[in-house]
């Protein structure tokens, strides 16, 4: 198994550490598998480049192509807006990781718990520990994290990437969560 | 005042009926008589007097826990992997040793209050005696001592009188302490009340450290026309000998201008100081000055300004001996607490120190005599200052453009840095002769140096910074209020009501260290957006400084523009960390002043009150410190919301309730004994936002509390909902929540809401007498 080591260098986690997504295909197959999965979007989505476009770009491409609730955090609900995209909610980052770790939460639309969160454009140190709390707390969901930078918290992390082969790789999972 | 441990012994005792011999009598503690207010059910309560209150606040706002590692290694069966719910060697579970660490933290910072407070209180009672009056305000403040009268029950009138209620702190935090050993408590909501009485023992150690050197130093004594002092790099007269006071305890700093004052040399050197410290000798002498906050420790070091460097306590850096000595600057500590190995000259005589120092025989002296500091400082900075020569720990831009061309561009740098500043390309533009882009870091920098340890071939990445940066740190000269201390008994007469009914929108407390997620300008912001709404906006610390280091277009820093009266449309400067005892105050002081409420020894009417009534809201938008998270923990347990910028989610667990759970927020209406739903006011108690965009909209939310009058939830929701469109681009989609009534919506949202309320089948409900307290129900008792 690929290993890979925090962004931040002094972030180690612990003994259980993300698996690293060594193909994007892992998260196209990782999303069709669940029953319930949730894309959770922090405010940076809007200022980070990934390749020509700017990550939220890509959020909504996955989100729609997948057919993933979105949740944006902090005040990006605006930039989707502008994009003519409509997130299913919007809350804070702390407030949507304290609902993913209720089992009694119905969910955004009232039919249940979500099986799989993946992230993108939170702060990377702020994302880090919000992932500790779902791997810890979050009984029955798996984590992904879409962000550029190796997030050890999550069940699921690109590795370290340019900017270039993390677009390639998130322009993979767009094109491929629409098709069959 | 009170008396503890009162022994009565009568060796004989004749009586008509009776002969009494070897009578011993033993009081744990006699109450003042004087003071008629009726004592309250909990003075000088125990860890658990007030759990019941901290479970109630608990069930509401219930912890999330964000680990900030998987394991626990406080004993030698560890480490042990707590992941996912497993458990420790000694049983302990994830939720469990989270709350504990943060307990842990908060001690820490309690102790460090309460030690500070200790020192300051013995030192002023060696020098004025223990009959000393505590006065901070003379005939403007009645109400001296806020948090001591709330929490112990007693009224300090001396200096002496200061000392029992540290004894109960120390007391106090010591069974707290025992409280984190292995294997002595379990329950992680248990740790939480426990975090709750640490906080508020924090807050008494603030309390005392900051009334006895109000009283006895002669600050501004709650003064709303605190003297504007000068602050920044800028202001320092280079020609002049410096000596700078880096830390929070003003005792030492104190001792220096005292010896310029009576030889004459005031205004010949220099003083001025960083972080807290420099706050408090502003207050002492509104003549020196203000370099900046923590973050600028090394920066100022490195500049070479400085020809000795006082270090006192808390907050200063550990590395503070090393970086002297790269600008030959010799070093005094202060402090039992911070010795740094250096010799203790404290009974050596002053000559034959200050030639060890002006010689270089030794790199820095510990002296533990705030009078011998002054005049071994003074004369060893008239005497280093012309060798010296200013001598600077910058590099020129030459030195940076080579130093940058031997750059292996491993990028360790931007992953040291806490801000992930892309230091890696701004120096491969410096090795093209561009320091612009290092020159755009200096703002965002918080001044840890993490780029230069991680550096693999030792390039100093923050002083490139701050050189590329000169410009500006050059251009710092700015006007801050000197901390006024506390906020004078008429002025929460005044304010009182609007802030009970919600008429003044809330009280925003901008405080707290500087370690900010994109520099110091958002607190700037921040302050300056709720003042032109006419939020009270309250400031100490290290942010009480940033507040001062942004001009508007006239050239005005906040506190020139804005009044410093407790007031709408207010800013101000309560002063140092300590002060923010002052702040807890204000909010009491409204139940006691405004409402009438029985202040003494009665603790849970008066947070319940607070939680309910009085909409403040605290910012630490770069909260860094144990310190700050004990401050933050009194808070909390008072009913005051804190809000923290992205780096606080490292505190590792928040406080949150949860809008979207009806039941959670029922209270009883004290007036009928109903249950009643009042919506989620405030929604939060302790709580993370991302961005300076969601802080602003959360304080707006989080200034709403349930005794709002229609006319002051108007306003409020005005504030909220404005700031929500305009910084979300869209209406918030919860105000359906904060709607009791038809006449809570704002007038001139009045459409827009109302299609909004028929969307979520919104009902009318009503404004109650709002308590969480089952006792405060006044009908029961009417019945009974």
């Amino acid at each position: 198994m690929a290993t890979a080591e925090p962004w931040q260098k002094a972030e180690i986690p612990g003994p259980t550490k993300a698996l690293v997504i060594t193909k994007p295909e892992v998260v196209v197959a990782m999303v069709k598998k669940a029953k319930r999965p949730i894309l959770i979007v922090g405010h940076e989505a809007a200022e980070v480049d990934a390749g020509d476009k700017k990550a939220i770009d890509y959020t909504i491409r996955i989100a729609e192509a997948g057919k993933i609730p979105v949740v944006a955090t902090s005040h990006i609900i605006g930039e989707f807006n502008k994009r003519g995209f409509q997130p299913s909610s919007w809350m804070s980052a702390v407030d949507v990781a304290n609902r993913l770790e209720d089992l009694e939460w119905r969910g955004l639309d009232g039919l249940g718990q979500y099986d799989l969160a993946l992230f993108m454009g939170i702060t990377y140190y702020m994302e880090w520990v919000i992932l500790s709390s779902l791997k810890h707390f979050g009984r029955n969901l798996k984590t992904v994290s879409l962000d550029r930078y190796y997030h050890p918290h999550a069940s699921w992390s690109f590795p370290n990437l340019s900017v270039d082969d993390w677009a390639q790789s998130l322009e993979v999972i767009a094109n491929k969560l629409g098709g069959e | 005042m009170s008396k503890k441990n009162v022994v009565m012994r009568i060796k004989e005792l004749k009586t008509d009926t009776a002969l009494i011999k070897d009578l011993e009598l033993r009081f744990g503690r006699v109450m003042e008589e004087t003071w008629t207010e009726p004592v309250g059910p909990t003075p000088f309560p125990s860890i658990t007097d007030l759990r019941e209150w901290d479970h109630r606040l608990l069930q509401r706002y219930k912890p999330l826990y964000m680990p900030y590692c998987d394991v626990c290694c406080l004993c030698t069966f560890g480490k042990c992997d707590l992941t996912a719910g497993k458990r420790g060697a000694c049983g302990i579970n994830m939720e469990a040793q989270q709350s504990r660490i943060v307990l842990l933290a908060c001690l820490i910072g309690a102790a460090t209050h309460t030690a500070h407070a200790r020192h300051m209180v013995e030192h002023l009672i060696n020098k004025y005696g223990t009959r000393y009056p505590v006065d901070i305000g003379g005939i403007n403040i009645e109400v001296e001592a806020p948090i001591t009268r709330l929490v112990c029950g007693i009224r300090p009138k001396t200096l002496g009188d200061l000392e029992e209620i540290l004894d109960y702190c120390e007391n106090q935090i010591t069974h707290l302490l025992s409280s984190t050993h292995t294997g002595q408590e379990g329950s992680s909501i248990d740790f939480e009340s426990k975090v709750f009485h640490a906080g508020m023992i924090d807050h008494l150690g603030l309390e005392i450290a900051d009334i006895a050197q109000i009283s006895a130093l002669g600050f501004p004594k709650a003064d709303p026309e605190a003297p504007l002092v000068e602050l920044g790099y800028g202001t320092i007269d280079s020609q002049k000998p410096t000596i700078l006071c880096i830390g929070h305890n003003v005792v030492p700093a104190t001792g220096i201008v005292d010896y310029l004052k009576e030889n004459g040399l005031y205004g010949e050197v220099e003083v001025c100081g960083l972080c807290c410290t420099a706050h408090d000798v502003t207050r002492y002498s509104p003549k020196a000055k203000i370099v900046g906050p923590i973050s600028w420790q090394l920066r100022f070091i490195r500049s070479g300004l400085p020809d000795i460097i006082i270090l006192d306590e808390q907050c200063v850096r550990t590395d503070s001996l090393l970086e002297a000595q790269k600008i030959k600057a010799p070093v005094i500590v202060t402090s039992e607490k911070n010795c740094m190995g250096l010799p203790n000259r404290t009974k050596a005589p002053v000559d034959a120190t200050v030639t060890e120092l002006v010689e270089g025989k030794v790199p820095g002296v510990l002296i533990l005599d705030p009078e011998k500091v002054g005049e071994v400082a003074v004369r060893t900075a008239v005497k280093v200052a012309p060798t010296r020569k200013k001598f600077k720990a910058i590099p020129s831009v030459e030195d940076i453009i080579e130093g940058a061309k031997t750059c292996k561009k491993c990028n360790d740098c931007r992953r040291a840095c806490p801000q992930d500043l892309q230091i890696m390309d701004a120096v491969a533009e410096a090795a093209d002769g561009n320091i612009d882009p290092l020159a755009s870091l200096y703002d965002l920098c918080v001044g840890c140096g993490r780029c230069e340890n991680a550096c693999q071939v030792d390039l100093p990445m923050h002083s490139y910074i701050v050189k590329a940066g000169e410009k500006k740190l050059k251009e710092e000269k700015f006007k801050v209020r000197s901390g006024r201390g506390a906020i004078q008994d008429v002025e929460i007469r005044n304010v009182g009501s609007p802030i009970v009914l919600g008429e003044i929108p809330g009280v925003v407390a901008v405080v707290g260290c500087s370690n900010y997620p994109h520099g110091g300008k958002e607190v700037v912001e921040i302050c300056r957006e709720f003042a032109n709404r006419r939020y009270i906006v309250v400031t100490s610390g290290c942010a009480a400084m940033t507040a001062a280091m942004y001009k508007n277009e006239e050239g005005k820093t906040l506190y020139e523009e804005y009044s410093g009266a407790f007031e709408a449309g207010g800013i101000v400067n309560v002063g140092s960390c300590v002060a923010n005892s002052h702040i807890a105050g204000a909010a009491i002081k409204i139940a006691s002043i405004f409402a009438k409420r029985n202040l003494r020894a009665n603790y849970e009417e008066i947070a319940d009150y607070i939680l309910n009534r009085v909409g403040a809201v605290g910012l630490a938008w770069g909260a860094y410190s144990q310190k700050a998270a004990a401050i933050g923990s009194g808070f909390w347990r008072l009913g005051v919301p804190v809000i923290v910028g992205p780096h606080g989610a490292k505190y590792r667990r928040m406080l949150l309730g949860r809008r979207d759970r009806e039941e959670d927020w029922y209270v009883h209406d004290a007036r009928t004994g109903d249950r009643v739903y009042v919506g989620p006011t405030p929604e939060h108690l302790f709580y993370a936002a991302e961005s300076k965009e969601e802080a602003m909209v959360m304080i707006a939310k989080l200034c709403m509390r349930p005794n709002d009058t229609t006319k002051g939830r108007a306003i409020k929701l005005t504030h909220y909902i404005d700031l929500h469109k305009r910084l979300y681009g869209i209406p918030p989609d919860d105000i359906d929540l904060f709607v009791r009534t038809e006449t809570d919506i704002p007038i001139t949202m009045k459409d827009e809401i109302h299609k909004i309320l028929e969307q979520k089948e919104w009902k009318e409900g009503r404004i109650p007498d709002p308590t969480l307290l089952p006792r405060m129900i006044r009908k029961r008792k009417e019945e009974a």
